[in-house]
């Protein structure tokens, strides 16, 4: 008795609503905002990936001359931090906005304008962290930024001040986001959506989002240590006044470690939602993927010091940091097992999202292997600042994050844009992409273990690490053709792919049963939630049989077939429709270029240019404030 | 204009909490520094010890004074309070009030004034001590005492700060129109971050001050 | 048309009870006594040199701290939602806390 209309391809409400350039300046819209972290992010994984270019250009062969040391350690900073703060969270950021709301039954965040504040925060954080390096006064003191070398005495110059204001403003925007997705998944999921009932992308961004806010004001604090030490003269990394450049790596890594679950858990969502609708089985153990993903970012705190075996802690905290990490590996692999059984006795779909889910989870448990390594405090005196951590990082986050983000671009291609990405460019992307990546990263290993040191700009041949370089460079090459193939197909499929329903996928959650692309309001009526696979129950219920349902559930779908869930179809404005929607405006972006040019004064008073200083510092934080106060005043909905 | 809502809550209170949680990491950073700092100057002024440099000779006296702080940490406990009857006080202002001491307890204005006065009178105190204090020889750059005192300290005066705006905004509200029961979610959150901020300084207060 | 359901009768915020003065006024008494015995035993050698001190210390802080929070906060009123998240961070803000007094040496007197 269920009734699945397949809805027509855009929406007449999508084709009427205006869409110059000023409603994209000025939108609240959840949906808008994510494509806008999307195509960001995508760029600035461009970026970070020619910074990578140049890196592998110059150490393609021994004493090459390519970029000076000096450039040489931009390029490598800049590279780090562009790939985990302008790329790979970004990225995630855009699957959160995109996908939070709709997989929740929502008809958008909590907070709508604060949401658009952090794109815009991102946006122009990320432009001031990025601009410098084409005056070659970018960073240079790794993404890490450690002290002493951070310090004053050691690069009085202008390139750290970047460093440390830059990755400030870039966390306020993770924080806000933050705030605002914890206060969303909490209390605007559809009647009957219990938490666990949510889909494992939203429960796995659940995890990251409180990994944020706990992990993010303690490198916070850190960069306040750093920019007082620099410009205000403090000791807090001075040695000779009896500071301890190890606070500011037990700081860093504080954050640094939950950081790295910020980047891989998303992911870990992404595939988890492509798995089982390509396999067209359930989730296999669910509660424990719940449960893995919780422990993990709780475990996640207690493991950073793991990153700094080789300082001389002393055995006892040596010990303990490594039972801890290799502790953790239990979740993280319990999820690869899941994913497993997920496709076991499945009819699997090999489309481009599943290829790439696959890959992460063979690529992700490569990188998990050699992390098992380094978790052993001996064996990792050998392993740590050279290439085999390079290897290491590199498979979990490339082989891991980011082919679970390409995973979750050619599932999700269809809702946003209404349009299928090309399969064929798709596996030629996927193909290239997992043999560059393996040629690249691969030898890594050996390089490493033979001895190769981190950030070198350039190495005498003879030493054993000339042949694995090679390689990576030419790796390099196929990866740049990859993401090429890919770029052409995001581009071209976005006018000319070929039409895709609501649910092209024939998946399980609530973002399938709207049209793709959803209507502005996304939910003309807040569904009624029955089960974890509420299509399913609908269109498959032969699919859903071996899945827990409780006795409520079981009654709950049992009534559900009596009364089908409702398919949403509706095609009219939400004007028409009585639904209050939030106003566009500009106070977010005003408020967030204000945030920027407040802070950017203080690069003016290190310089000693103290009336632009403190124009840019008091007049910023005062205008700010009057942007803020308007803000909060405003009402966030038309008046009716 | 109400919506609907899972757990029938106020989404700004989530936020707010959710916001708190990530100031212990905060100030929990903050206070580890200093902790992990104290005693390792290498020069004075020290907290609890006078000192003298080897150097010039010159003597510095103990720098922090446990009777002036005790008082300015017992103004920001009352203001807690007054804050909490101020919120009472919007939350009930259509009660009808009876005696003397409703109508008291019941005036708002009256009770975000004090709890204004007090938080201002705590931010004064801190100037005043920081002042003495740089007189006498401790400042941001002098030593890790110094650095790690001040920034402690001026990350929570700030908060402090932040917080008496927030209040005077909300005074004036009151006086402009009236602050009534639908108001009361919004004075709510004011509240909790002001007894936040006072309870971080609780915690100042024992580690700092009163913990040699 | 819309059929969104109006759900938000805040518990405990609209709720009419009698304003709890009585209880805020005694716990604002307790808080000041309490503050007053931690000045006092700072300035009684006996007890300031001695190895109870700084745990009586602490434990007395904990107790305005929870009084505040529970009370004041009204943490002990509300949905327990605002407990979790509160009480979360807070055990992981403690936990790196000691560990890294630990990890530089300050909690080996």
């Amino acid at each position: 008795m269920a009734t699945v209309a397949s809805s027509p391809p855009y929406s007449a409400a999508a084709a009427k609503a205006p869409s110059g350039v000023w409603d994209w300046i000025t939108t609240v819209d959840h949906k808008k905002i994510g494509q806008l972290y999307l195509y960001t992010a995508i760029f600035f994984f461009i970026w970070g990936g020619i910074e990578a270019a140049i890196i592998c250009a110059q150490l393609a062969k021994p004493n090459m001359n390519l970029v000076s040391a000096e450039m040489y350690n931009q390029l490598f900073t800049m590279h780090g931090t562009t790939m985990v703060f302008l790329a790979i969270m970004p990225l995630s950021a855009a699957f959160f906005n995109y996908l939070i709301p709709l997989q929740i039954g929502a008809r958008d965040v909590a907070f709508p304008r604060l949401n658009a504040f952090s794109y815009w925060v991102y946006l122009f954080g990320g432009i001031f962290i990025s601009l410098p390096i084409l005056f070659q006064v970018a960073p240079n003191g790794g993404w890490f930024g450690y002290a002493p070398l951070t310090t004053a005495p050691y690069s009085p110059e202008i390139n750290i001040d970047f460093w440390v204001l830059g990755l400030q403003i870039l966390g306020v925007a993770s924080l806000a986001a933050a705030v605002n997705f914890i206060t969303t998944i909490i209390n605007l999921r559809a009647p009957g959506m219990t938490l666990m009932r949510m889909p494992i992308f939203t429960w796995m961004s659940f995890v990251v989002q409180f990994l944020i806010v706990l992990a993010f004001p303690v490198i916070t604090i850190a960069l306040f240590f750093l920019m007082f030490d620099r410009v205000f003269g403090t000791t807090f990394f001075l040695v000779s006044a009896g500071g301890d450049p190890l606070l500011w790596q037990h700081l860093f890594w504080i954050f640094g470690h939950p950081e790295v679950y910020i980047l891989i858990l998303p992911a870990f969502g992404l595939v988890s939602e492509v798995l089982p609708t390509m396999s067209r089985k359930p989730l296999f153990g669910y509660p424990v993927m719940v449960y893995s993903g919780i422990l993990i970012g709780f475990l996640g705190f207690g493991v950073w010091a793991h990153h700094m075996f080789s300082v001389g802690m002393g055995p006892v905290a040596d010990t303990v940091f490594s039972m801890t990490t290799m502790l953790i590996a239990i979740p993280t692999g319990v999820k690869i097992f899941n994913w497993i059984f997920t496709m076991w006795g499945g009819q699997i779909r090999f489309t481009s999202a599943m290829l790439f889910a696959i890959g992460l989870i063979a690529l992700f448990t490569i990188g998990g292997i050699s992390g098992i390594m380094h978790s052993s405090a001996p064996a990792d005196l050998q392993q740590t600042d050279s290439y085999f951590v390079v290897a290491h990082f590199h498979y979990v986050l490339f082989g891991g994050a980011i082919m679970g983000i390409y995973a979750g671009t050619y599932h999700y291609f269809p809702k946003m844009t209404g349009r299928f990405m090309n399969e064929t460019m798709g596996k030629w992307h996927f193909w290239t992409n997992f043999i560059g990546m393996n040629v690249t990263f691969f030898p890594m290993h050996f390089s490493g273990l033979l001895g190769m040191p981190r950030r070198i700009y350039t190495y005498d041949g003879g030493q054993g690490w000339d042949t694995f370089n090679l390689l990576a460079s030419i790796g390099t090459a196929i990866l740049i053709c990859s993401t090429l193939i890919f770029l052409v197909n995001f581009i071209r499929s976005r006018k000319h792919g070929a039409v895709a329903p609501a649910n092209p996928w024939d998946g399980a959650s609530l973002e399938w049963s709207i049209p793709s692309p959803p209507p502005e309001y996304n939910f003309a009526e807040l569904p009624q939630v029955t089960s974890r696979y509420p299509l399913w129950d609908l269109n498959h219920p032969e699919m859903t049989e071996g899945v827990d349902h409780s006795s409520a559930d079981a009654a709950q779908v049992e009534a559900a077939h009596a009364t089908p869930m409702h398919i949403e179809t509706e095609t009219r404005t939400a004007k028409e429709l009585g639904i209050p929607m939030p106003v566009n405006t500009a106070k977010p972006v005003v408020a967030a270029f204000l945030l920027v040019a407040m802070l950017s004064g203080l690069l003016f008073y290190k310089n000693g240019s103290m009336t632009i200083a403190l124009t840019l510092m008091v007049g910023g934080a005062l205008a700010f404030a009057g942007t803020m106060y308007a803000w909060l005043y405003a009402p966030l909905e038309e008046e009716h | 204009m109400s919506h609907y809502t899972t757990t029938g809550l106020d989404n700004r209170k989530i936020a707010l909490w959710t916001f708190i949680g990530s100031e212990c990491m905060l100030f929990g950073s903050l206070i580890s520094t200093y902790l992990v700092y104290k005693g390792r100057s290498l020069v004075g002024p020290f907290p609890h010890q006078p000192w003298t440099d080897p150097a010039t000779g010159q003597t510095y006296p103990a720098i922090l004074d446990i009777p002036i702080t005790t008082a300015s940490a017992f103004v920001l406990l009352m203001s807690s309070v007054a804050m909490v009857l101020a919120y009472e006080a919007v939350k009930h202002r259509h009660d009808p009030k009876v005696t003397f001491w409703d109508k008291v307890f019941g005036n708002s204005k009256l009770w975000l004034s004090v709890t204004i006065i007090l938080g201002a009178g705590f931010l004064g105190f801190q100037s005043f001590e920081f002042t003495a204090f740089y007189h006498e020889g401790l400042t941001l750059q002098r030593n890790l005492f110094g650095s790690s005192f001040f920034l402690l300290t001026g990350f929570h005066g700030a908060h402090v700060t932040l917080g008496v705006l927030w209040l005077m905004s909300l005074l004036a509200t009151d006086i402009k129109r009236g602050l009534g029961p639908k108001d009361a979610g919004t004075v709510d959150l004011a509240a909790l971050y002001w007894h936040f901020v006072d309870v971080v300084w609780i915690l100042i207060f024992t580690l700092v001050y009163l913990i040699e | 048309m819309a059929h969104d359901h109006a759900h938000d009768h805040g518990h405990g915020e609209a709720a009419h009870g009698k304003p709890k003065t009585t209880l805020y006024l005694i716990t604002a008494v307790v808080l000041t006594i309490i503050t007053a015995v931690e000045v006092w035993i700072f300035f009684i050698p006996a007890i300031k040199e001695s190895a109870a001190f700084i745990p009586i210390l602490l434990v007395l802080s904990a107790i305005k701290f929870a009084a505040v929070v529970m009370l004041y906060m009204h943490l002990k009123f509300d949905s327990k939602l605002f407990t979790q998240l509160f009480v979360g961070p807070l055990i992981i803000a403690g936990g790196t806390m000691i560990a890294l007094l630990a990890l530089f040496g300050q909690l080996s007197k």
